[in-house]
């Protein structure tokens, strides 16, 4: 595995005018974009609601553009192409948000928008009893942003993604034991400009790439079926990821159906209490839902208790909560090279930052947005505000949370040699967590039985089932950069009205002792 | 940026624009508020208007029929034929369609021809001018009585237009809106949690809704811990709404045809006819079912199994997914349908599971219980394994022991797993059918109506902390 150490970030900077610059790839915000009257928005609606006696006012010109491929056996099942084009005005009035969204995109509706806003607080107003004052933040005037990338994906042929997809299916059609094939291609080009009252200006731009294929099996004569998928993760990269920058390709295809024939035949798991190495595949997703989510201090505090749920690690654990073993280390960025939720700077005008979450398996920080940042004492907001459309109002989302690994830790294989009866956890699958963060349930791509220190074949029917903490205090070890590796989701889901985010998480190999291991099939009554 | 023009305009302007075989134009105007409130105070709020434009453009190019599809925000005239050119150029890019069917004629009877000619239905703020002070003085009691409420309330209402180049003119409007209150404890170590689905929220009792919530949370003042295992479980209907959406979703003809889901018959084909459960279960949808009307006519900007953008303007009507306990159909496009020689069957976005005089309560239910778990709802249910459609979850906001009749108190959350497959095969009473809220789909699901079930050996896998 490739070393992408999730602390290298590259620069943010305010620039005048023009074109970003992003570690070693430049690339210019979209003039089709810049060219809208996004300054004649913005002092349409902030003006107007300062005259309505907003004492904070802030609006989001956004344009969302998607493309998702999909493809059934070689075929295209569909390929639709999205653009979402608006603003949003988010205003605080005597104390109470307020917010308007609208798609005209001329300054009389943005005036009037702010008029909505306000409207909305005043409404409000009688329900409120907690003031909204938001932490301070430096002024960025004229920042701009974007992510590195080479080449953007919506510059390339459709055809020529499509004609790429059905020969990827088709290679998977190929091989013996493959009765279906799946395949998709998410792209999403992201633009947004930002202004507030207090000078702030950002204008950014994202690009991000979700590629995935599925190899199914069928058996006719008791009518199961086994599958297999990439796990190449989803990355902030351009359409080079798909032709071999960050991963390869060629080399996973060919190995898929090897691994879903040894699934079909694999014996199945006899549940009990076993040591895991988990892949960076796979434990991204248990870091996502125990980690990721338990620190957003929105959930702490209780903001999410009626939907997405609140977390074990409340705020009277800062600095005291034992998260997990001494080995557990984990920052939140919106800084790392590619990830899916790096940013310049937030949907509040915040500037991305590094930060610590767990340090030395204690609970020492939290992911903030202005609000809760004032509210809690933070002094700063740490920059995890977040919309994911010019119709949403920002909330606190999460940022790039990662595992660090250790700087002289062992390779897979020496975790693996270390492990006389376990299991080996490949590729995430299904995943759900209780509303507090506490008790998880995941499944994998692939389970490989380790016996005396060797891989031993593939199991199936295996889902490992954990509390949160106990699962992080039976972190045994933790392996070098060389395990490391950045995966992620594009559809990380919270708020109401329901938001999607994307993010990333990066995490080396790792070894969990003594992890109860349940047998799906027997779970159904098999 | 040139002035909007109406929906009805933009439909004709970009079907006239159209130099494909054939084209399908969508226009969606949705306008929404919302109000969110945690710790007996508002949090976040809002109106949002939005609107969609979606041109679909069929080209033969002499292999097949191809489909490209273009969607954005904005339905200026000035960028109206960028989009329409854009959808030919996507679908001379695109090759054949795997869904390929004619597209749909129009019909004297067509449901959604009617008012066409109407300015898109809207909401505001304004739909929460009564329930809001209501709300408010809720807040009030609850701060005098020790408890804090969370929640959100919605109203969504989207107008669908449908034109295309065969001749539909289809409108449709939706409203939907939703309420969930949630009452904690202040140290959050008790929780209580009722939802409402509403057209127009003119039929919401706050007040009811407080008084039940506190109801379960003085029900949850004794607290009992029990251990993972099986045990008699009475489910509320929004848990059960919540699994059988979950396996209406999941389960097609095509992919169960293929051999891809928990209704495919070993050997080849469909588990259609088969006997899923020995009680009297009708599974059913209805574009016309009082209280859950949907679209007339199905609509959709994407292909996927369940629907094809070839069926954009196909009628939908009254079917039996699951008839008195034999599963009767599922959801079929009509590509499919054609390739396999049975009838089309278009999803219908609304699910209805009942059983023929079935009129049990809760309180019916619970007081012939020896002793069992009363469930309120669930939480992050995600699938496990397809063949079985063996679901993972957690109970949430309630589970409340009953001995002897009576609930006495409440227990410790669990993570559960469970099929809904299996469920209706194990199901040993059926109650009534209630409107309800899928808490896990109220996002984008709400329009269910489920009954009581009384599952005798659901599985608790283990205990959660979480509350």
């Amino acid at each position: 595995m490739t070393f992408r150490a999730p602390w290298n970030r590259f620069c943010v900077r305010g620039l005048s005018a023009g074109a970003g610059s992003v570690g070693s790839v430049e690339a210019s915000i979209d003039p089709e974009f810049t060219s809208l009257p996004l300054r004649n928005l913005a002092d349409a609606a902030l003006s107007r609601a300062a005259e309505l006696g907003a004492e904070h006012a802030d609006l989001r010109v956004e344009r969302l553009r998607s493309q998702n491929i999909k493809m059934r056996d070689g075929r295209l099942q569909s390929a639709a192409d999205t653009q979402e084009l608006g603003f949003g005005i988010r205003v605080v009035h005597n104390g109470s948000w307020g917010f308007a969204a609208s798609v005209d995109l001329t300054p009389d509706d943005a005036a009037r928008a702010a008029k909505r806003a306000v409207a909305v607080a005043k409404v409000s107003a009688p329900m409120n009893f907690e003031r909204v004052e938001l932490a301070d933040e430096p002024v960025h005037r004229d920042a701009t942003w974007s992510s590195p990338y080479r080449t953007n994906p919506f510059d390339v042929p459709r055809a020529d993604k499509i004609a790429l997809l059905a020969d990827w299916s088709e290679r998977l059609l190929a091989a013996d034991g493959v009765d279906h094939a799946d395949a998709m291609l998410n792209q999403q080009w992201e633009n947004k400009f930002y202004a507030d009252l207090a000078g702030t200006t950002t204008i950014q731009q994202r690009i991000r790439l979700e590629p995935e294929l599925t190899a199914l099996s069928l058996d006719s004569t008791d009518g199961g079926f086994e599958t297999m998928r990439t796990c190449a993760p989803p990355v902030g990269r351009g359409w080079e990821y798909l032709t071999g920058d960050g991963h390869d390709w060629d080399s996973e295809l060919a190995q898929l159906p090897e691994w879903l024939a040894e699934k079909v035949k694999a014996p199945s798991v006899e549940p009990g209490r076993y040591d895991l190495v988990i892949d960076p595949t796979n434990l991204w997703l248990t870091i996502h839902e125990s980690i990721g989510h338990a620190t957003e201090l929105d959930r702490a505090l209780g903001y999410e208790a009626a939907y997405a749920g609140t977390s074990f690690a409340t705020f009277d654990g800062l600095n005291s909560l034992r998260y997990g073993s001494a080995l557990m280390n984990v920052t939140g960025d919106r800084t790392v090279e590619h990830g899916l939720a790096t940013v310049g700077y937030d949907d509040e005008g915040v500037q991305a930052q590094s930060w610590d979450l767990i340090r030395d398996g204690v609970l020492v920080g939290y992911q903030l947005d202005r609000r809760m940042a004032r509210m809690t004492g933070f002094g700063r907001s740490n920059g995890c505000a977040f919309a994911d459309s010019p119709g949403h109002i920002p909330i606190q989302r999460m940022a790039n949370v990662s595992l660090r690994p250790a700087p002289d830790g062992p390779s897979l294989e020496d975790l693996i040699a270390g492990v006389d009866r376990g299991i080996f956890v490949v590729g995430d699958k299904s995943w759900s967590i209780d509303m507090q963060r506490y008790n998880f349930q995941f499944t994998a791509q692939r389970f490989f039985a380790i016996r005396n220190g060797q891989l031993a074949g593939q199991l199936r029917d295996v889902a490992y089932q954990a509390t949160t903490t106990d699962f992080w205090g039976a972190l045994a070890a933790v392996g070098g950069p060389q395990t490391f590796l950045l995966h992620g989701s594009f559809y990380c889901g919270k708020g109401q009205p329901g938001q999607t985010a994307s993010v990333s998480h990066g995490c080396p190999a790792t070894l969990f002792t003594g992890i109860n291991v349940l047998n799906t099939a027997r779970e159904a009554g098999q | 940026m040139t002035a909007r023009i109406s929906p009805q305009e933009t439909v004709e302007q970009a079907l006239a624009l159209s130099k494909a075989d054939g084209c399908v134009v969508l226009v969606t105007e949705q306008s929404e508020a919302n109000l969110r409130w945690a710790n007996n105070t508002v949090t976040t709020n809002g109106e949002m208007r939005s609107r969609r434009l979606a041109v679909i453009s069929f080209v033969n190019g002499g292999t097949g029929m191809a489909a490209g599809v273009v969607e954005q925000s904005s339905t200026s005239l000035d960028v109206l034929a960028d989009v329409v050119r854009a959808s030919e150029q996507a679908a001379h890019d695109a090759g054949p369609a795997d869904d390929d069917a004619p597209l749909v004629e129009p019909r004297v009877s067509d449901a959604g021809a009617a008012r066409w000619g109407d300015e898109a239905a809207a909401t505001s703020i304004g739909v929460f001018g009564s329930f809001a002070p209501v709300l408010g003085e809720a807040f009030a009691r609850a701060r005098a009585g020790g408890r804090r409420l969370f929640g959100f309330a919605e109203h969504i209402v989207t107008s669908t237009y449908l034109g295309s180049s065969t001749g539909l003119r289809l409108r449709h409007d939706q409203p939907t809106g939703r309420v969930e209150l949630n009452a904690k404890t202040p140290e959050f170590a008790r929780s209580s949690w009722a939802g409402r689905v509403t057209r127009d929220f003119s039929d919401i009792d706050v007040d009811r809704l407080d008084a039940e919530v506190t109801t379960r949370l003085g029900w949850s003042q004794r607290h009992i811990e029990l251990g993972a295992g099986r045990y008699q479980t009475i489910m509320s209907p929004a848990a059960v709404a919540d699994l059988i959406v979950y396996q209406y979703l999941a389960t097609n003809a095509r992919d169960s045809d293929e051999g891809r889901t928990v209704f495919s018959r070993p050997g080849g084909g469909s588990r259609i006819g088969e006997r899923l459960t020995e009680q009297p279960l009708t599974m059913r949808s209805d574009p016309d079912e009082p209280g859950l009307s949907c679209s007339p006519f199905l609509h959709t900007s994407a292909s996927w199994p369940v629907a094809s953008v070839f069926d954009n303007g196909l009628p939908t009507g009254p079917v039996r997914w699951i008839d008195n306990g034999v599963l009767a159909e599922l959801p079929r496009t009509r590509n499919w349908a054609a390739r396999t020689g049975a009838a089309p069957a278009p999803i219908v976005d609304n699910l209805v599971l009942e059983a023929p005089g079935a009129t049990a309560t809760q309180d019916e239910l619970v007081a012939t219980t020896d002793r069992g778990l009363l469930l309120t709802c669930l939480h992050y249910v995600r699938e496990v394994d397809p063949q079985t459609l063996l679901l993972t979850g957690l109970t949430r906001d309630g589970v409340y022991l009953v001995e002897d009749g009576e609930v006495v108190g409440a227990v410790n959350n669990f993570r559960f797993n469970e099929s809904p497959v299996s469920l209706l095969r194990r199901a040993a009473e059926v109650g009534r059918t209630e409107r309800c809220l899928p808490r896990e789909f109220s996002d984008y699901f709400t329009l269910t109506a489920a009954p009581w079930l009384r599952i005798p050996d659901f599985n608790m896998s283990t205990v959660s902390r979480g509350v």
